[in-house]
């Protein structure tokens, strides 16, 4: 984590590692199919297409006919990974979700592209900071947020076997890999404790983890130690790790590219009101966004290093 | 702005034309609104690096003819209650909207050099809280033709005689929330509504009919209880035609049949350019080919 100041730090849009790892799979695994609404370019699935063409459903823009259709897919024996872009997959089709997706029971994972505030300019209309409120509503449907390519690799993998509905939210914002050990990225429903500390706890998804370990680092250098939590399951929620924080360090940031209301930060204060009550800022998305690029957005809503330090030191009342 | 020629019947070529002017005089005067149009978007997206140059261009002459030769609209007055309404329900074409707005009057052109930049009004699709003339936020595909249906039940509610356009991408009536409007439309005879399909023939990966085919579509709307036009969507006097022959009860869907990019010919009927941005140089020789 420490690399030279001079050095760049390679930054990753997760879209690539979730593709290739498709097109792994379905090598080996003919039961995988890929569904999209016209989104095959945006979803990255070209070679796909090419290796798979007749696994490939494009339904064109038809978001609701899209999970419909991977519920039939699903019925028929078959794994269908549903790529299109967060916002409509989950906005539009939220009731197929619920209802031919989880109500079901059916094994099918919904690939969220490019969500939260990736799309920048073009606007809330295209960000997808609700996805993990409604989502998490839904009974038994896993909610999964891969932090880097490792993590998305891993993720894709779990979920192809895991015969459960769920949801894999597919970064696009490009941010750097917080995986040391790529033979653990990512256990389904466990957290990964990338730095210890007793100070507090900052718990972050996506790619709010990387901000949450270049926060911590800030944070060290003022004397405070906080523990890292990268939270890549949302739901199933890992409350051990979740309840641990709290006791042993008795303040929690979260951190998400998503609504305050619902997401991360909501799941983790239900588990600490009740288990274990300390202290906690939730950080996220605060409203409709006004024009800027994803990164400009990010900074606005104080998702950053410097806003996580901010509200670290607001906890700790220094 | 343009020093062009006045024309022939008085005022500027950014003025709405008046009603009076004969065929030839109308596509000559919408022509050059037009490509005045076409060059600023041109120019918002090769400077934003970012936008949906393919569909702005396809959708610029049904722009064109209805804000300078058929709404009723004021840019004075932009809520005017009894104004028509016109829905762009293919948000992503934001460009050609805000371009033609600002011509016509709704808000200064230099504010058009601020497209999708940080705090600008003019994000990449609109939004009616921030921009004037902009009656629905769109950006969703899918949107526009139910919030047009329910402006034209809002009229006959109201005994008012405002009229209702939506602007729709033909692979966006792969949404079935537009075959549900269009029923309730059909349903309801609102012959006040009147949706306008951009036929290009593209969507955002490939040709509609390779994706999920949409032909035979006049006789869909027709089945749908609507009356459906098909005329060339680039001829402005076609257009007008199309957008203001009497009504017979039932509302009315005009098939712009269009070329997505039209008016730049490396543009033009390629896939690629749904988003693509165009490079300096190619900025430089779009503007040449739209030539005042
Ligand atoms: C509900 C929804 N799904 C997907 C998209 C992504 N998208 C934006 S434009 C577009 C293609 C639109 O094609 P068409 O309606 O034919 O418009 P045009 O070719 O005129 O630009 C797609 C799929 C979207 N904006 N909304």
């Amino acid at each position: 984590m420490t690399a030279p100041a001079t050095a760049k730090i390679e930054t990753f849009d997760c879209r690539q590692a979730f593709a290739e790892t498709l097109v792994e799979i379905a090598q080996s695994d003919p039961r995988i199919v890929a569904v999209c609404n016209d989104s095959v370019g945006s979803s990255n699935l070209s070679a796909f297409q090419k290796l798979f063409p007749e696994r490939l459903v494009n339904v064109g823009i038809a978001e609701q006919d899209m999970v419909g259709v991977s519920a039939g897919l699903a019925n028929g024996g078959f794994i269908p990974f549903v790529c299109g872009a967060a916002p409509f997959l989950t906005g539009r089709a939220l009731e197929q979700i619920k209802v031919d997706a989880a109500y079901n029971a059916l094994p099918i994972v919904l690939c969220g592209m490019s969500p939260g505030m990736a799309y920048g300019e073009l606007g809330p209309t295209h960000h997808s900071i609700e996805d993990l409120s409604w989502l998490r509503a839904i009974d038994g449907l896993a909610i999964v947020v891969p932090a880097d390519p490792a993590q998305t690799r891993a993720a894709v993998r779990w979920a192809a076997g895991s015969g459960v509905p769920s949801y894999l939210r597919i970064g696009r914002t490009k941010a750097p890999s917080v995986t040391a050990d790529d033979s653990n990225a990512f256990a389904f429903g466990q957290a990964n404790v990338l730095r210890q500390g007793s100070a507090l706890t900052i718990v972050a998804t996506g790619i709010l983890v990387s901000r949450a370990l270049e926060a911590a680092e800030v944070l060290a250098g003022r004397g405070i130690e906080a523990r890292v939590l990268n939270i890549s399951t949302i739901k199933p929620l890992d409350e051990a790790a979740i309840v641990a924080a709290a006791r042993e360090t008795g303040a929690i940031v979260t951190a998400e590219e998503a609504m305050t209301e619902g997401g991360l930060g909501a799941a983790v204060a239900a588990v600490v009101v009740r288990h274990a009550p300390a202290p906690m800022r939730i950080l996220g998305v605060k409203g409709f966004a006004p024009t800027g690029s994803a990164t400009f957005l990010l900074d606005h809503f104080g998702l950053n290093r410097d806003g996580i330090v901010a509200a670290a030191l607001e906890l700790k009342g220094s | 702005m343009p020093a062009s020629s006045a024309p022939a019947s008085g005022g500027t070529i950014l003025d709405p034309l008046p009603a009076a002017v004969d065929a030839a005089e109308r596509r000559d005067r919408l022509g050059k609104i037009a490509t005045e149009i076409r060059r600023s978007v041109v120019e918002m997206i090769g400077r934003a690096r970012l936008g949906h140059i393919g569909g702005d261009l396809s959708a610029t002459d049904t722009l064109a003819t209805l804000f300078f030769a058929v709404l009723k609209v004021d840019p004075g007055a932009p809520t005017d209650p009894n104004r028509d309404r016109l829905i762009l329900s293919k948000g992503h074409c934001s460009a050609a909207l805000y371009s033609t707005l600002s011509l016509r009057g709704f808000f200064p052109t230099g504010d058009l050099a601020t497209f999708m930049q940080p705090l600008s009004a003019l994000n990449g699709h609109p939004n009616r809280r921030k921009v004037p003339g902009v009656e629905a936020n769109t950006g969703p595909l899918g949107h526009g033709l139910p919030i047009g249906v329910g402006s034209a039940i809002a009229a006959k509610l109201s005994g008012a005689d405002w009229r209702t356009f939506v602007v729709l991408g033909d692979g966006e009536l792969q949404e079935g929330s537009n075959w549900e409007a269009a029923m309730c439309a059909g349903h309801r005879a609102l012959d006040s509504l009147t949706a306008i399909v951009d036929r290009n023939r593209l969507q955002q990966g490939a040709r509609t009919e390779d994706t999920n085919r949409l032909d035979p579509l006049a006789d869909k709307w027709r089945a749908f209880g609507w009356d459906a036009v098909e005329c060339d969507g680039h001829d402005h006097q076609a257009l007008f035609e199309a957008f203001t022959a009497p009504r017979s009860g039932k509302p009315v869907c005009v098939i712009a049949n269009s070329i997505k990019g039209k008016g730049v010919s490396f543009i033009e009927d390629r896939v690629e350019w749904h988003h693509k941005v165009p490079s300096p140089e190619q900025v430089e020789r779009a503007l040449k080919e739209l030539a005042r």
